[in-house]
């Protein structure tokens, strides 16, 4: 149970995106079309959870043990870039296919906040495997779902009546202010 | 403090290595354009371009997706780095322009009135759009908007999009704006390949024109007095404009709505007028030519069909040769088209066009007899166009026919263009009544014959030749015999010195031509010393056929493919006369346009594909029978003649050209039709733009039965 409620709470609850704030430069970049929008959510729920794997590991058998906590941000920098880096190159040899589904959105995640933000939590309430595997996997749901849902606004918005000052990038920062308000509807759920 | 950095060296250490060997390993080969596309631009993988990261937005660069300048964080000066380097590599490429087919605006008529967002896209999600044209342009600009180089303007006027060539990159964001697919990014090559689908809003002018010439297009430009433009415009679809000018029937005049109220407009007069105004000035409208293809096209035959040929092929980027049996490149319309009507230097004009954009000639060697189709190929040809043309007179198989003073038609009016001698007589029989008939009797005239009787088989309503001939050959003196069927030359010593004819009397024959029934006792002879015969022309094949077994009809035309004009010869297509039949020169210049298009789909990408939706007939809606709002205006544009005495004993043109003023004038009264829309002069853009029910509305009914049959 304890596993259900920390999904339903990284997915709508703590939402990554809309009550954490992480990941924003594709949250407007890539949300112009819901096609876009779509690749780029599966993108990030693939490497999120690769990332929590492999940050986890490190952190529980390298950082605890020797007692090098404080260097989880550098090491896990350093390990998530590698690590996408390496599969873009993997799949775009081995998978042409899902290399043009997915590749192209692999460089915008690197240096993605959500993802490295995921890691860290994972660290810091010291989940265990089975529980990281249930929070990452959800908080990129969660992402993909937050992305999802404002790539179809602003596709709405293209054709809306916005007054000149507030067109572009304006409206879609107030629009996410008023998806986050929305978001905190789910408070208390879980 | 040693673990720390030794910590964070090892993964960067593990890292580097595990990558550079993934790197190694899974290798892929990629156009190094990319990679150094990639490093010019930031490399801040923000997506601002709609590309997923900066090496995809590169990719998309080098493809020519998207914009060199679609960098957002980059600005003027990557894309400027980025242009220079891509722009030596891209050669050859040719200038896409945005336009609109619409021609619409204010003029169609709206459903309802519709006050919602002033966006195309919402509007077209109400009752799918307020106006009745269902392919119109709503106007409400999304385009214009959707442009980030403030290429569109919407006109006041029309209500249309206007699109500034200087600006326009040709990105493509307008076409995917526009809801209805009325934008389109047009390039030379896309003109070139294109044919006219029920798809289109096309005017019925340009249904009727066998070349679908975009007639409302160039009129307007030449009301405008934009000549080099109406030329260049005509040139898209007909390189041979001096000879249409003239020698054109205008089929397209007989489809224009102005004849409801008024005349139809003298299209081709006009048409003449800019091929004389660019002579005059005797520098060429120059065509683009695309980027060398490497591939070879033989063209044999240098006539109409040849020649438009081998423009239009030597414009898409293949290197043309021509190969004409004649002396002189020109096909019929030279040797077959009497100088009172075209000058050999007139037509001149038109050819030296298509030679000038690096067409190689040779004149004097016939297939068959010089070369074949095999050596042709043998000689590094990708594909080889027959455009031979019908050059063998058929001659009736009468008694007497041996006798001297009987010929073609084809044969009487060749020898005023080679080095044999003229045909000359006192008394000229003349059979046939088509425009080679009219022709020979018109040219026996100026050859100082003293009488000129044209016989023909049928009633007069049934001659071929276009009715002004017709009347200019009576003027000029010559009498015309219908319902006269001749039997039997008659001669003495081998010599002509008459035809014995019988009266005739028609009897209808559904499906057909009507039955010639004898009348009894009308057996006479008329006397003569020299009979011209043109009742038909064939191509003379048999030798192509031994040689390389080409398939011939039992018309003794080419076999081809109709959708493609393939013959049973991988590689080989044959088109105009020699496929069709003795046909109109434009018939002959569409067909080299249509075989261009063949030969350049199987070259370049091993097949052809079929047009969809290809326009063959009228398009039933456009049809209309009335005209509301448009007060009629007779056309001004008459063109000069010459007095019938100063046309006897010389070949000095009979038909001038109207003045610059009467172009202008006449081009004016273009309505500037669609399908369903046309310029009214009453209604103005208030009136429709408010009026709640169709101003259109009675015109969208189709014509009756029996006049859409006609």
């Amino acid at each position: 149970m304890d596993l259900f409620y920390l999904a339903i709470s990284a997915t709508f609850v703590n939402n990554i995106l809309l009550a954490q704030y992480l990941g924003n430069c594709p949250f407007l970049g890539v949300s112009k079309k819901l096609e876009t929008a779509l690749g780029m959510a599966v993108a990030v729920v693939f490497v999120t959870v690769m990332a929590a794997i492999f940050t986890w590991a490190v952190f529980t058998f390298v950082l605890v043990p020797y007692n090098l906590e404080f260097l989880q941000t550098l090491s896990f920098i350093l390990i998530i870039a590698s690590l996408v880096q390496l599969v873009e190159i993997i799949i775009k040899k081995q998978s042409r296919m899902l290399y043009n589904a997915l590749g192209v959105y692999l460089p915008l995640i690197t240096t993605n906040c959500a993802v490295m933000g995921v890691a860290l939590l994972v660290a810091k309430k010291e989940y265990n495997f089975l529980e990281m595997l249930v929070f990452s996997s959800t908080s990129a749901v969660g992402y993909g779902l937050a992305l999802i849902l404002f790539a179809g606004i602003r596709e709405r918005l293209v054709i809306s009546a916005v007054p000149k000052s507030l067109q572009g990038t304006s409206i879609a920062l107030i629009t996410a202010g008023i998806m986050a308000l929305a978001f905190i509807g789910f408070q208390g759920m879980a | 403090m040693v673990t720390p950095v030794i910590l964070l060296v090892g993964i960067a250490f593990v890292s580097a290595i595990i990558l550079g060997l993934a790197g190694r390993i899974f290798y892929v080969e990629e156009d190094p354009r990319i990679e150094a596309v990639t490093d010019m631009l930031p490399g801040a993988n923000c997506g601002g371009c709609g590309q997923a990261g900066c090496s995809s937005a590169a990719e998309a660069m080098v493809k020519g997706e998207i914009e060199v300048n679609s960098c957002v964080v980059g600005g003027t000066e990557t894309a400027e780095v980025i242009g220079a380097y891509l722009g030596y590599d891209v050669s050859g490429s040719e200038p896409t322009l945005a336009c609109t087919t619409c021609e619409g605006g204010y003029r169609a008529a709206r459903k309802f009135d519709y006050s919602g967002l002033q966006d195309c896209r919402a509007a077209l999600q109400l009752y799918h759009g307020f106006l009745r044209c269902e392919n119109g342009c709503l106007g409400l600009g999304s385009c214009m908007r959707a442009c980030k180089f403030s290429a569109i303007t919407m006109s006041e006027e029309t209500g249309l999009p206007v699109f500034d060539p200087e600006r326009c990159v040709g990105c493509g964001k307008c076409v995917d704006a526009c809801p209805k697919g009325i934008v389109k990014l047009v390039g030379e090559t896309t003109k070139i390949l294109h044919w006219n689908q029920y798809t289109q809003c096309l005017s019925p002018c340009r249904q009727r024109c066998p070349a679908q010439l975009n007639i409302p297009k160039y009129l307007g430009h030449a009301r405008r007095g934009e000549y080099a433009a109406a030329l260049a415009t005509i040139k898209d679809n007909n390189p041979l404009v001096t000879a249409t000018g003239r020698v054109c029937p205008e089929l397209c005049a007989t489809e224009c709505r102005r004849e409801i109220k008024d005349d139809p407009l003298a299209i081709n007069a006009i048409k003449r007028f800019l091929s004389d105004w660019e002579r005059d000035s005797g520098e060429r409208i120059t065509a683009s030519v695309a980027a060398d293809t490497g591939k070879r096209v033989a063209v044999v035959g240098g006539g109409p069909s040849g020649l438009s040929a081998a423009y239009y092929l030597r414009r898409l980027g293949h290197q043309v040769d021509i190969f004409e049996q004649m002396e002189k490149l020109g096909g019929m319309p030279l040797y077959g088209i009497p100088d009172y009507r075209l000058s050999e230097e007139q037509y001149q004009w038109d050819i030296e066009g298509v030679l000038e954009l690096g067409v190689t000639a040779h004149t004097g060697v016939k297939l068959g007899e010089d070369f074949t189709i095999r050596s042709l190929k043998a000689l590094g040809f990708d594909s080889v166009y027959l455009a031979l043309g019908c050059w063998s007179g058929r001659m009736l198989p009468f008694e007497g026919k041996e006798l001297i003073g009987n010929y073609s038609g084809i044969d009487y009016l060749r020898r005023f263009h080679t080095d044999e001698d003229i045909i000359e007589g006192k008394h000229f029989i003349i059979i046939g009544a088509g425009n080679v008939a009219m022709d020979c009797a018109r040219s026996a005239l100026r050859t100082g014959a003293e009488s000129v009787n044209l016989l023909f088989r049928f009633s007069r309503d049934l001659m071929e030749a276009n009715a002004h001939e017709i009347i200019d050959a009576e003027n000029e003196g010559v009498n015309m015999h219908c319902l006269v069927s001749p039997m039997k030359f008659v001669g003495e010593n081998g010599r002509l010195t008459g035809i014995q004819v019988q009266d005739v009397t028609l009897k209808e024959n559904p499906g057909g031509l009507p039955d010639c029934i004898p009348v009894e006792g009308t057996v006479r002879v008329i006397p003569c010393d020299t009979v011209i015969q043109a009742v038909g022309q064939g191509a003379d094949l048999d030798a192509i056929v031994e040689a390389d077994g080409l398939g011939k009809t039992r018309f003794s035309t080419v076999e081809a493919n109709d959708e493609t004009l393939e013959t049973n010869i991988p590689g080989v297509f044959a088109g105009g006369d020699c496929f069709s039949g003795p046909r109109l020169m434009i018939e002959a210049i569409a067909a080299g346009r249509y075989a261009a298009r063949s030969i350049h789909y199987s070259m370049t990408e091993g097949k052809i594909p079929p047009i969809e939706d290809l326009q063959r007939e009228m398009i039933a809606p456009s049809l209309v029978d009335s005209l509301a709002g448009v007060s009629p205006i007779s056309t001004a544009a008459i063109k000069p003649m010459i007095p019938v005495e100063e046309r006897i004993g010389t070949f000095q043109e009979v038909e001038g050209t109207i003045t610059e003023e009467q172009c202008r004038t006449e081009a004016t009264r273009c309505l500037n039709c669609g399908i369903y829309c046309y310029d009214q002069d009453t209604l103005g853009d208030t009136d429709i733009l408010a009026s709640t029910s169709c101003p259109n509305e009675p015109h969208i009914v189709e014509k009756a039965e029996e006049k859409v049959a006609a």
